[in-house]
């Protein structure tokens, strides 16, 4: 079903709501009737990338480039996080809001960084345990001493795992999402209806609904993006991490935000497909894992305990 | 904090079980570490001083960003030029910053510090390396780590993913004085369900030249 049949299917009124636009724009017209990103030709693309640079220019007050680089042939991207130098400090997660803009008011964040208590089964349906959408409990999430780490805990950050075989990409009826060649799952905001299946069919909670319009303080924004990654979203879009597509797949080929800014070290991330890559050798070396294996989602996301 | 690291890995081994099993990914994902794993969980290091193992994995190229030193304190010849070197362990009247907790029954700073030339540290072997490679000197007792630093899986690179990288010295994690790690201030837990309108502004804040936006809550 197309995206246009989906619509119409839908009741009328919900439909409406759903509808992710700023209505009393201009090219409100342009934007509905946009064309699906993965089918557009070369030509299609700029197009959409100047209608959309100007849109942003007024909306902000700058230049904001919206690239479009494509997926680098023989890369399949994956990433590792090290939980034995997790401290659980956070800065991942305010790298990324700030990196990837993402909504500060309603709050939007990519990545939950949860506490585990150990000897407690805390948070351990994270783990394993089949359950659709996990309800974190607040213990689990909500942490704030005054230094981290504290005795006896341990901390896992979550976001999206970049499924080999993602749920989110079948249950979406749009096919606004879908996982590109390098791996990568990715969001065409202007195709998403806001119908949030993919949230629910997301067993890591990684997905993001914007329930009201996003709000980004002019001077915060990152001016740098791209179509499928941290362009400025809009009200009724759901989003999520997509590995930084605006800088692993820039031409200077630079690590996700999170991976920069993690004071100890435990982000790792690289081609999977490259045997030198660091990935790869925390793969030969290390004794990884991956969340909630049994659900057969194949996540290119991994754990491991490097101690 | 050894122990508690080594507590967790316990504590997941049962949960890993059901985890790993049925992941056979397009890479080999299950190769367990060399020497077998389970047991080496939270092991505490031998410090081991051998140059041979170290050439078992050879040198990358490797950049780093200038040592963390304080302000004024390099070269340290601008003093120690004019100084007795002095190896008697004793109280110090200068640098009395520095407290030594790092093997310190068996280590004193000579040790690790050229007494000739104090702008240059020492290995066991009698060789100088420059403060810009110190990882060098670490990488003595610390073997194993070495080795996974070099591989980028101890420590951190910035950079490239698929080119150049720049590493972190050892010594920009860990004060080669009193090394265990240090613990930091959490960044603002995120706001709870029934918080979401008491999200007052973001605040920039920079670490490591990297300016992060923080939310402030009000009361
Ligand atoms: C384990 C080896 C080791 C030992 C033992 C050691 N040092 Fe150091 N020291 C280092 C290294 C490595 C650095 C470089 C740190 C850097 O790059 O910023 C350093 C840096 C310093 C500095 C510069 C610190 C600054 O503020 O930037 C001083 C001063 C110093 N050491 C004095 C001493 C004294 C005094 C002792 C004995 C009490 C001592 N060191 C013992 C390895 C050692
Ligand atoms: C401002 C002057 C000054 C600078 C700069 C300085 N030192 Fe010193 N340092 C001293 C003095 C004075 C002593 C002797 C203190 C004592 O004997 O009580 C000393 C003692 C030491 C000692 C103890 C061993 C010895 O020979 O007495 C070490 C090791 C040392 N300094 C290392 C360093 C290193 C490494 C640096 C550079 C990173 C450095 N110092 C820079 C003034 C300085
Ligand atoms: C001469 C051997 C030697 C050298 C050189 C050396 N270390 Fe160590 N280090 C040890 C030993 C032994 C221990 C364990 C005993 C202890 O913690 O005092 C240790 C412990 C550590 C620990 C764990 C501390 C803790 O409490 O958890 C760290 C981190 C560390 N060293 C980092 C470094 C760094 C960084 C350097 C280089 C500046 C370095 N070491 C150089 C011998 C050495
Ligand atoms: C990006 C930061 C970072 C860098 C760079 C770094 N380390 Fe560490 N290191 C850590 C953290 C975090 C821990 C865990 C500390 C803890 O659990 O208390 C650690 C732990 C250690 C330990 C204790 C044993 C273990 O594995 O937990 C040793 C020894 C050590 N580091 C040595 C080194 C040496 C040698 C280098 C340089 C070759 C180095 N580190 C570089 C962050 C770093």
């Amino acid at each position: 079903m197309d995206r246009r049949k989906f619509i119409k299917s839908m009741a009328v009124g919900a439909a409406a709501t759903a509808v992710p636009l700023n209505q009393s724009d201009a090219s409100f017209f342009d934007t509905f009737f946009q064309k699906y990103y993965r089918e557009m030709t070369k030509e299609e693309k700029e197009e959409v990338v100047q209608r959309l640079e100007a849109e942003y220019k007024a909306k902000y007050g700058k230049d904001i480039k919206v690239g479009t680089e494509e997926h680098i042939p023989g890369v399949l991207f994956g990433y590792a996080l090290d939980l034995s130098r997790c401290i659980g400090c956070r800065r991942c997660v305010y790298a990324c809001v700030t990196e990837n803009n993402q909504s500060r008011n309603p709050q939007i964040h990519y990545i939950q960084v949860l506490r585990f208590r150990r000897g407690t089964s805390e948070g351990e349906h994270w783990i394993a345990g089949a359950s659709g959408v996990s309800n974190l409990e607040e213990s689990v999430k909500y942490y704030d001493p005054p230094l981290v780490p504290q005795e006896e805990h341990f901390y896992m950050p979550v976001q999206c795992q970049q499924c080999e075989n993602p749920p989110c990409v079948k249950a979406c009826p749009t096919q606004a999402t879908y996982k590109t060649r390098d791996g990568i799952v990715v969001v065409d905001y202007n195709w998403c209806i806001g119908c949030r299946y993919c949230m629910a069919a997301c067993p890591y909670d990684a997905r993001k609904l914007n329930w009201a319009e996003p709000y980004i303080p002019k001077e915060q924004i990152n001016p740098v993006t791209h179509y499928l990654g941290n362009r400025p979203r809009m009200k009724g879009c759901v989003e999520k991490c997509f590995f930084c597509i605006q800088r692993v797949r820039a031409k200077e080929r630079r690590y996700p935000a999170c991976v920069e800014i993690c004071p100890v070290g435990a982000r790792k991330f690289g081609n999977l497909l490259d045997p030198s890559s660091e990935i790869r050798y925390i793969m030969a070396h290390e004794r990884v894992f991956r969340l909630k294996e049994e659900l057969n989602t194949s996540p290119k996301f991994f754990y491991f305990f490097s101690i | 904090m050894y122990i508690k690291r080594k507590a967790i890995g316990i504590f997941f081994v049962s949960v890993l079980l059901l985890a790993i099993s049925g992941g056979q990914f397009y890479i080999n994902a299950e190769e367990g570490r060399q020497g077998g794993h389970g047991n080496d969980a939270g092991h505490k290091e031998p410090p081991v001083r051998s140059a041979e193992k170290l050439s078992e994995h050879p040198l990358p190229e490797i950049t780093t960003p200038k040592p963390p030193f304080s302000e004024g304190i390099f070269p340290c010849t601008s003093c120690h030029a004019g100084l007795e070197p002095n190896a008697q362990r004793r109280e110090l009247g200068f640098h009395t910053d520095i407290v030594l907790v790092h093997s310190t029954k068996q280590r004193w700073c000579l040790d690790c510090h050229d007494a000739q030339d104090r702008d240059m540290l020492r290995l066991a072997n009698g060789e100088h390396v420059p403060f810009t490679k110190s990882y060098m000197l670490c990488g003595q007792c610390h073997g194993p780590t070495f080795n996974e630093w070099k591989a980028g899986v101890h420590g951190k690179r910035t950079g490239s993913w698929e080119g150049k990288k720049e590493y972190r010295l050892c010594v920009h994690c860990h004060n080669p004085h009193s090394p265990r790690y240090k613990p930091l201030k959490p960044s603002p837990m995120p706001a709870r369900p029934q918080d979401i309108n008491k999200v007052l502004d973001t605040v920039g804040v920079t670490i490591e030249n990297q300016t992060i936006y923080i939310p402030v809550y009000k009361k």
